[in-house]
């Protein structure tokens, strides 16, 4: 009797720790800030998020971060195959490149972009005589994004890949399926959710990506603005209600990423 | 006699699809390149262009010196505290269960979600100069500190989170049928289990606190000696045009994170192991 | 020769799956390459369907050089031993599959389909998914699906390994009489003997990635090239160093010519027959013996008896004082 009187007296202090470091840390504050925008009800907020400015912003976010998604899907697939299905030298070291980028800060890996593509640099200074801006334009942004989000699409591939095996794929090939059609009608079919998970995470972490865009874009105004840098720059500006506004949207964008996340997420498949 | 080869395995397939691999690994090399190796090779060059000497004078600076102690510093605090609270927070999610514990369970990946930006921006509705309950973290470390404790809030959870859940209860039977007290099972028989996962995202942790820039840029509000952590730091630095400056304090992180990345590499292999 | 495996070497690093295979297979025959685990047949099965390229020696099928072919090109069914189904796709679709590759009018893969689930008795099964069979019913959807593209040669990689004993059994049966039903050329991989006699018109024996021997399920039980041949395929004892059946060990009350003297450690009544435990000259040997020579002897552990092999009793064709592992 008293053990168990102990356990459930430890367990309810656990329990209360818990809630009170996630509501300080993480409930609080993300519901205020919702609480804030939405205080004098839903037209400041639509009014914040459908300036001239705000709206510029969404598109450039949005171009960066989807054209950044459908190249790091193109990779993760090609990577996650040749580390999973194919021998070749230099394997491991591929393996262990790949997830460096999770491991740089976002501000350096935005130094590393202009040190190699900025217009001073040989290789930037032949691009720029192309006609091809990387630095302070869309493709160094782009660029950017790519890195801090590149090994999310492999690193959910690579398990299933694994776990799937190969005996679906030898079977289709006996049946007469070519490289491309096996891919298409067997592996494809097999990894989709976790494809889908990995784009999911890809792509979420795109939208929010700020330190290496923040460095790579010069921050033009109305040019390589993206939403944000467009927080940070009406946080500063002291229009808060701009801020919090946008950031709400974010805000939202994340959640939806959560729900799919808990959707997509492997062990419940 | 050697175990067969599994069939299937890698080696019978080489001589097989040997154009489509030979593609695929040079558009592999040509991105890896592209995006990550030539940046980050130009960083060190870039570092060491006027040698040793003038690597160690820029990483030297007072500011430079101050902001990487205080970085390593608060990424040390970040860790230890993630590692008692996630692996806490972790017991709770698997072990206690009460109303709303699902959706705690997906809330917990917010931070993972979120914009860093907007992280910060949260943080400072409620810890901010207007703060409705009259905390004022703004512009002080302890601020900073919060920050970080946000954006890493998932790791040792999500690290700890499954190897709990698969943790056999039977051990914990045993032990306390062989007269062990509850304090003495979870010293002697869980926390063992747990330790890999629990270094692992302590470690992880560590590696994202020091390169963590967007949620401290507001709430630092960027005062030398004071708030500024490293990325702040680089980041001014370039916005200076002292990009050589940036570039040493860069490589220094580049050397912290790649040890931390092979720290957890030999973590996974010995409890992989074990 | 519907196959036709000559001179086949293949390695895995230091490891040596196959050791200059030569092997041919006729025309509408039931195979059988059996061996224990590591000996090489699976590798081999998957050298005719070219999932595996040999390093050296060149496999024939029907006639045609394949050894370059690709899988896609060489028309096999190949069943694999954890089904291979394609996890995603109905009975129906996946039996289908090689059909729909082979780009055929839809009418005729409807109408092939239909025949082949009703040839593997799975008809009311046409909309499940594989998840929704049994490990049976799996196997034989896999097999409808390698037979629908009308193969060559039918390639079965441990079909029932991953089955329970009585499955196991019954679909053996099951495969006998499909093959006498429709002829097609099939070679199937098994490291269990009696699977192996039971089903199979001819036996391919390997181990150690080498053939020991080849022949009817008759020839290799009573005329076993090695020990290792006949140690596989039933079981052995060893009498004054060589290797002999135990059922074709007489047992004597009183001396005889060429018996030697044994005492008896034990005896176990196993139904019908009875084992006796001997011990002869320091060596344990062991005799099947029927339950009325048991009890004309009056064997109880401690008797003393005279042991001898019978006239007819089978011996390998090449006798080795080696164990029988050293022989593969």
């Amino acid at each position: 009797m008293v053990g168990a009187a102990v356990t459930t007296k430890t367990k309810w202090a656990l329990r209360l720790v818990a809630l009170l470091y996630l509501a300080l840390l993480l409930i609080v504050p993300v519901g205020l800030i919702f609480w804030r925008t939405f205080q004098h009800g839903f037209s400041p907020f639509w009014h914040s998020i459908t300036t001239h400015e705000a709206l510029h912003a969404l598109r450039v976010t949005l171009e960066v971060a989807i054209t950044a998604t459908v190249l790091n899907t193109v990779f993760g697939i090609t990577a996650s195959l040749l580390i999973v299905r194919h021998a070749f030298p230099g394997k491991r070291l591929l393996n262990a490149l790949i997830d460096l980028p999770l491991a740089v800060s976002p501000v350096v890996a935005g130094l590393a972009l202009i040190l190699i593509y900025g217009r001073l640099t040989p290789i930037g200074g032949w691009l720029g005589h192309q006609g091809v801006n990387v630095i302070f334009a869309l493709p160094g942004m782009v660029i950017a994004t790519v890195f801090v989000s590149l090994p999310l699409v492999v690193r959910e591939l690579v398990p299933v890949l694994e776990e799937i095996g190969t005996e679906q794929e030898q079977a289709a090939w006996t049946l007469g399926a070519s490289a491309p059609q096996t891919f298409r009608r067997i592996t494809l079919p097999a990894i989709r959710w976790a494809l889908a998970y990995g784009i999911v995470l890809a792509l979420a972490r795109s939208l929010g990506e700020f330190g290496a865009v923040a460095v790579v874009s010069g921050k033009v105004v109305g040019q390589t603005q993206t939403l944000t840098l467009y927080v940070e720059q009406q946080y500063q500006n002291f229009d808060k209600t701009g801020a919090y506004a946008v950031s709400v949207m974010l805000a939202m964008i994340a959640i939806v990423t959560l729900i799919a996340m808990t959707l997509f997420r492997p062990k419940e498949r | 006699m050697p175990p067969a080869p599994r069939p299937g395995s890698a080696p019978g397939q080489r001589t097989r699809a040997g154009a489509g691999t030979a593609l695929g690994l040079g558009f592999a090399t040509l991105y890896m390149s592209i995006i990550v190796l030539l940046p980050l090779s130009a960083i060190v060059w870039k570092a060491h262009q006027a040698g040793w000497s003038g690597f160690w004078a820029d990483v030297t600076t007072p500011e430079a010196w101050s902001t990487m102690k205080l970085t390593i510093l608060l990424s040390i605090a970040v860790a230890l505290t993630n590692i008692v609270m996630g692996t806490l927070i972790a017991w709770v999610l698997v072990r206690d269960s009460f109303p709303g514990k699902r959706v705690m369970d997906v809330l917990i990946d917010l931070p993972f979600a979120l914009p860093t930006i907007v992280a910060g921006l949260v943080l400072l509705t409620l810890y901010g100069p207007t703060s409705p309950i009259h905390v004022t973290l703004a512009y002080t470390r302890p601020g900073v500190f919060v920050a970080l404790l946000f954006v890493t809030l998932p790791f040792c959870v999500r690290t700890v989170q499954p190897v709990l859940i698969e943790l056999d209860r039977d051990m914990e039977e045993a032990a306390a049928s062989l007269g062990a007290s509850r304090i003495t099972i979870f010293r002697r028989i869980v926390l063992p289990n747990l330790m890999p996962a629990i270094l692992a995202g302590g470690a992880l942790s560590f590696a994202r606190a020091l390169s963590e820039y967007g949620s401290t840029v507001l709430i630092s509000g960027n005062i030398p000696f004071k708030t500024q952590v490293a990325s702040v730091h680089i980041f001014n630095q370039i916005e200076n045009d002292n990009v050589t400056g940036a570039a040493a304090v860069a490589t220094v992180l580049l050397g912290v994170s790649l040890i931390v990345l092979l720290a957890i590499g030999v973590i996974q292999r010995w409890s992989v192991r074990r | 020769m519907a196959i036709d495996v000559s001179h086949i070497d293949k390695r895995f690093g230091d490891f040596v799956a196959l050791d200059d295979v030569t092997v041919e297979i006729a025309d509408g025959s039931l195979t059988a390459l059996l061996g224990p685990s590591g000996g090489g047949k699976s590798t081999l099965l998957r050298v005719i369907a070219g999932l595996e390229q040999p390093d050296s020696g060149t496999v024939t099928i029907n006639g045609n050089d394949a050894t370059k072919l690709p899988p896609q090109r060489r028309n096999v069914g190949f069943v694999f031993q954890h089904y291979a189904a394609f996890k995603h796709m109905s009975v129906f679709r996946n039996v289908a599959f090689g059909l729909e590759i082979r780009k055929r009018p839809k009418r005729e893969i409807k109408q092939r389909v239909q025949e082949l689930l009703e040839l593997v008795h799975l008809e009311a099964f046409a909309d499940r998914l594989p998840s929704q069979l049994s490990g049976g019913q799996r196997q034989r959807m896999a097999l409808a699906r390698a037979l629908a593209v009308q193969p060559n040669v039918l390639l079965l990689d441990e079909p029932f390994g991953a089955l329970d004993a009585q499955v196991r059994k019954e679909l053996r049966v099951w495969l006998r009489r499909l093959h006498d039903e429709v002829h097609v050329t099939t070679v199937f991989v098994t490291h269990d003997q009696e699977e192996a006699m039971d089903v199979a018109d001819e036996i391919v024996v390997m181990a150690g990635g080498r053939i020991e021997q080849i022949g009817s399920p008759d020839e290799l039980y009573e005329r076993p090239a090695n020990d290792f041949v006949m140690s596989f395929l039933g079981p052995v004892t060893r009498l004054n160093g060589r290797l002999v059946r135990p059922h074709d060990l007489e047992l004597l009350a009183s001396a005889a010519p060429g018996a030697v003297e044994a005492s008896v450690v034990r005896v176990v009544r196993l139904g019908f027959e009875v084992r006796v435990e001997l011990l002869v000259n320091g060596s344990d040997v062991w005799v099947q013996v029927t339950r009325d020579s048991s009890e004309r002897l009056e064997l109880h552990s401690g008797s003393t008896v005279y042991v001898r092999a019978s006239e007819t009793a089978i011996r390998p064709a090449v006798p080795s004082i080696a164990t029988p592992a050293a022989s593969g």
